[in-house]
């Protein structure tokens, strides 16, 4: 067979068996051996997976959102592949998150059957974006954390936490380098683009600084080698931040600011609260505590699976 | 798709392994003029590397799945066989559908025990994609990917601009061609565009 057309390959059957590859995905991890690292708290590890999970899951949500709307055909092309990435990472953790807690929830009940305060990812991921600016300020700073969190993730104790990290570096690799190359073109770009480049990094950094503050969970997987503990990423962080904006002509302190509190996230129209957080401080969305902006979400990417209760096509 | 189909393929019990529908067996044999993957009939069972080896890919069907690396392992153990997967994106659509294809054909060739596991360390690389595979992506005017970058000491260096990979036109072989887009119809391809013939064509990116 001649394959002058890859996509021909793709439809040429006589039923429906390549038209799509469906919603009956089992298992990513089939054939995958799931023991769990000894000396760790299988609960601790189930809330850190779904951290990292919930961050990709709902930022893939929100970077999905953008497809049919985004400013050039390949830049549809660029949001569609970065979100199929996150939503494979996603994809990867919710499993481990179910295996870790040995509830039996598979990534679709945890993808569509939990409610908003069972989310663990920060307010950053689930944020609405004004315009294609704060995307893109977002997508950076989610991105260049997530990458310096999976560099040092590839040595974690737990051997399917260090695999996703090390496919996954390759991967958020090229989103931060698209996320900068476009912060850059816009911040040393026009006078208005620069202005509204400008506006999306200040309206964001205050909330981006949730992503340094380490929930209690991470500090104990930190310590028995499994997680990394966020205070640690800020250095390379400030780095990369420092050289985008730079090259971007804009401030490049805006990120320095270590002030975080809900209300930066919005929280003024909150959800009905979270579990809250121990010891007094202030919750977060690690803990479970999110704006309406994720009750939007929700309502959408649920909506389906919740009226069609094991709905496959 | 079914969702009974595909829930029953990947990790069964063998002795419940359903009909193999006619449509996948298609698919997973593509050559089936010369066909390897055939039982033969005095009963001797095919060589099953040489059967997982015919298998191709979904998303670029002009390559076997052992060329383009996914296939890591192919072990029989008496009337067993076990095939080792990876995935070359966290997120690839098509790894169900690529359990199924290598089971049906497997099934098809006479083996009833066939096990169908994932690995995911080490990651999936463009370096696995075999010589002959390279020779089929340009065969079908997709250029290769060079070798993989080799990262130094430390953090995860930034690009700022976009990289100059030299890529030969495949249409008319012209070396002056330009990045149109990083991200392709698929997560591992890039679309470029000659300066010379101004033809699009797409090009594998390294990883």
């Amino acid at each position: 067979m001649a394959f002058d057309d890859a996509y021909r390959a793709l439809t040429d059957h006589d039923d429906d068996a390549r038209w799509a590859y469906g919603t009956g995905f089992a298992d990513p991890f089939a054939g995958v051996p799931t023991e769990l690292p000894a000396g760790v708290d299988p609960a601790d590890l189930a809330a850190y997976c779904l951290m990292l999970g919930d961050d990709a899951l709902i930022m893939s949500h929100r970077l999905q959102e953008w497809v049919t709307r985004a400013p050039e055909l390949e830049d549809e092309l660029a949001l569609a592949n970065i979100a199929l990435d996150l939503l494979g990472q996603a994809r990867l953790l919710l499993t481990r998150a179910g295996q870790a807690e040995g509830s039996g929830r598979d990534e679709d009940t945890m993808a569509f059957r939990r409610e908003a305060a069972e989310f663990r990812h920060v307010c950053l991921a689930e944020r609405a974006d004004a315009d294609f600016a704060h995307l893109v300020a977002r997508l950076l700073v989610l991105s260049t954390w997530r990458l310096a969190a999976f560099d040092r993730l590839t040595a974690s104790r737990d051997p399917m936490l260090a695999a996703v990290a090390a496919k996954g570096i390759k991967e958020i690799t090229y989103h931060r380098d698209y996320a900068a190359q476009w912060v850059v073109r816009l911040g040393d770009g026009t006078e208005l683009s620069h202005a509204r480049m400008a506006a999306a990094a200040e309206a964001i950094a205050a909330p981006a600084g949730e992503l340094f503050r380490p929930h209690e969970v991470e500090i104990r997987l930190a310590a028995a080698g499994v997680a990394v503990d966020p205070s640690t990423l800020r250095a390379e962080f400030d780095a990369v931040l420092g050289q985008v904006l730079t090259a971007a002509t804009l401030d490049p302190h805006i990120f320095d600011t270590e002030m975080y509190a809900p209300a930066d996230c919005g929280a003024a129209a909150t959800m009905p609260p979270g579990p809250g957080a121990p010891g007094g401080r202030p919750p977060s969305g690690r803990d479970g505590e999110h704006t309406a902006a994720l009750h939007d979400i929700l309502t959408e990417m649920q909506s389906l699976a919740r009226a069609v209760p094991g709905g496959a096509w | 798709m079914n969702a009974a189909l595909r829930n029953s393929s990947p990790g069964a019990p063998a002795d419940s392994a359903p009909a193999v529908p006619a449509a996948m067996l298609r698919s997973s044999s593509p050559g089936a003029a010369a066909d390897p993957t055939a039982a033969t009939p005095g009963g001797v069972l095919p060589d099953a590397a040489g059967v997982v080896g015919a298998v191709v890919d979904p998303e670029l069907p002009m390559l076997t799945l052992t060329e383009l690396g996914v296939v890591r392992d192919v072990r029989q153990d008496g009337d067993e066989v076990v095939v080792t997967i990876t995935p070359t994106y966290s997120g690839c659509p098509a790894m169900d559908s690529i359990r199924a294809d290598i089971r049906a054909a497997l099934l098809q060739a006479g083996y009833e025990q066939v096990d169908v596991r994932t690995v995911l360390a080490p990651a999936w690389t463009t370096d696995w994609i075999s010589e002959s595979g390279k020779r089929k992506l340009a065969a079908a005017g997709i250029v290769p990917p060079g070798p993989a970058p080799r990262r130094a000491a430390g953090p995860v260096p930034l690009t700022l601009t976009a990289r100059a990979t030299p890529a030969d036109c495949p249409r008319c072989g012209h070396a002056d061609t330009e990045v149109l887009a990083a991200f392709g119809a698929t997560a591992c391809r890039e679309l470029r565009r000659c300066r010379a013939c101004r033809e699009p064509f797409e090009r594998v990116k390294e990883i």
